[in-house]
């Protein structure tokens, strides 16, 4: 599993496209909020949390529906299900690559974008934490949807249909976190829920997409 | 052995047995269903009907322990262009062990190792994928159209490999349109179902 985690990054590493378009994106959705709502700084950082959450999850989701895709058109998907490695294996190590060369990257840029959110200074901390948890849960549901929208015409369209509807409560106790943060409340409560959110789907998110790659 | 994609019957009523050592070639009019038996030999495509069995037992009980006995080479090469041709290998030989420099010098592409895949030609791309073959003994080789792209030189040295392999008690099953180097191989003739 880790040979595999290594050609994964290595191919990430290779391709440094898929990342950097993953960030920019992320960038540029926060950065039309401005200009939408208007210059006024309440407005802005009411509106931060939820704009963070979801440019986020969009941004992590762009890559997705080449996750399987890319592997299944030069052959590789079949050589892997028959390297000895489980589907589950094979899922999860897959998950985990999508989160460190999108997810993990999106991080780092999260403060430039709750500064042009205008999200106080004391929030970003849990921000970053929150937008974590919640990336790192997209990454094993979007995984799960990958491997199941595999060889379906239009796959790039039903994905998102099929994952961002499940991401809805990520959303709901990210931003609660992020806000609650952000007006001085504890927001540990938040980012424990979204925590076990992420911790749930750790293990299921695998098992139903080794499952569905097994089906194909 | 049955197999039925999507409504089709592939292929039905299929029985034969493959010894260690012995060589098995595949042969039969485009869509006959070679390539889909291959795959559903490996485990990759379900049986409709009828069962594989290894050794006396249920092949297909334990995908994982099925795997590693066998090796699929396919039409596509399942070569990442961005990778060079050492790292290509390097996944699979940490699966299966297997000296990465030996088994690209078993395809004559040591010179090559540390190029990008994307940079190899056709047929040095067919030989690299045959590089996989030969990292490692294992019991059952499943080609698809193997030779397909190779020089004179090339089918050489993989006729080295295929008897090599069966040397050391390795069965093949080949798919192909053309003759292959396996001497005293018998042949299954699949022809397209009704």
């Amino acid at each position: 599993m880790i040979a595999l985690l290594r050609r994964e990054l290595l191919l990430a590493v290779r391709h440094p496209a898929d990342t950097l378009a993953a960030v920019l994106f992320f960038l540029l959705v926060t950065a039309l909020f401005p200009f939408g709502v208007g210059p006024s700084p309440e407005t802005l950082a009411r509106l931060a949390p939820g704009a963070l959450l979801a440019a986020a999850l969009l941004a992590a989701l762009l890559p997705l529906d080449r996750l399987f895709g890319a592997e299944a058109e030069d052959g590789s998907l079949d050589q892997l299900l028959l390297s000895g490695l489980s589907g589950m294996q094979i899922t999860a190590v897959k998950a985990a690559g999508h989160w460190l060369t999108t997810g993990a990257p999106l991080l780092v840029a999260a403060p430039i974008a709750g500064a042009m959110l205008n999200l106080p200074v004391e929030a970003w901390g849990v921000a970053v934490l929150a937008l974590g948890l919640a990336t790192l849960f997209l990454s094993f549901i979007g995984t799960a949807g990958a491997a199941l929208t595999l060889g379906a015409r239009r796959g790039g369209v039903l994905l998102p249909l099929l994952v961002l509807p499940l991401t809805i409560p990520a959303v709901i106790f990210g931003a609660a976190g992020i806000e609650a943060s952000a007006s001085g409340l504890p927001a540990r409560p938040f980012l424990l829920l979204l925590g076990a959110l992420a911790a749930a789907a750790l293990p299921l998110a695998p098992l139903a997409a080794g499952a569905a790659l097994r089906a194909d | 052995m049955a197999v039925v994609r999507g409504e089709r019957i592939v292929f039905a009523g299929l029985s034969f047995r493959v010894a260690p050592g012995e060589a098995l070639l595949l042969t039969g009019p485009n869509g006959a269903g070679k390539s889909t038996l291959l795959r559903a030999l490996a485990g990759l495509v379900p049986l409709a009907e009828g069962e594989l069995l290894w050794q006396g037992e249920d092949a297909l009980a334990e995908p994982a322990e099925h795997a590693a006995r066998l090796r699929y080479l396919a039409h596509a090469e399942a070569l990442k262009p961005s990778l060079t041709v050492a790292e290509n290998l390097r996944f699979w030989s940490s699966r299966w062990g297997g000296d990465i420099a030996a088994a690209l010098e078993a395809v004559a592409l040591g010179p090559l190792a540390e190029l990008p895949a994307r940079m190899l030609s056709a047929g040095q791309k067919r030989r690299l994928a045959l590089a996989r073959l030969a990292l490692a003994p294992c019991a059952l080789w499943l080609l698809d159209e193997p030779s397909v792209g190779l020089d004179t030189a090339s089918v050489a040295r993989f006729g080295d490999l295929l008897a090599r392999h069966r040397a050391a008690g390795g069965a093949v099953l080949a798919a192909t349109h053309v003759p292959l180097p396996l001497p005293g191989a018998r042949e299954l003739r699949l022809e397209p179902a009704a």
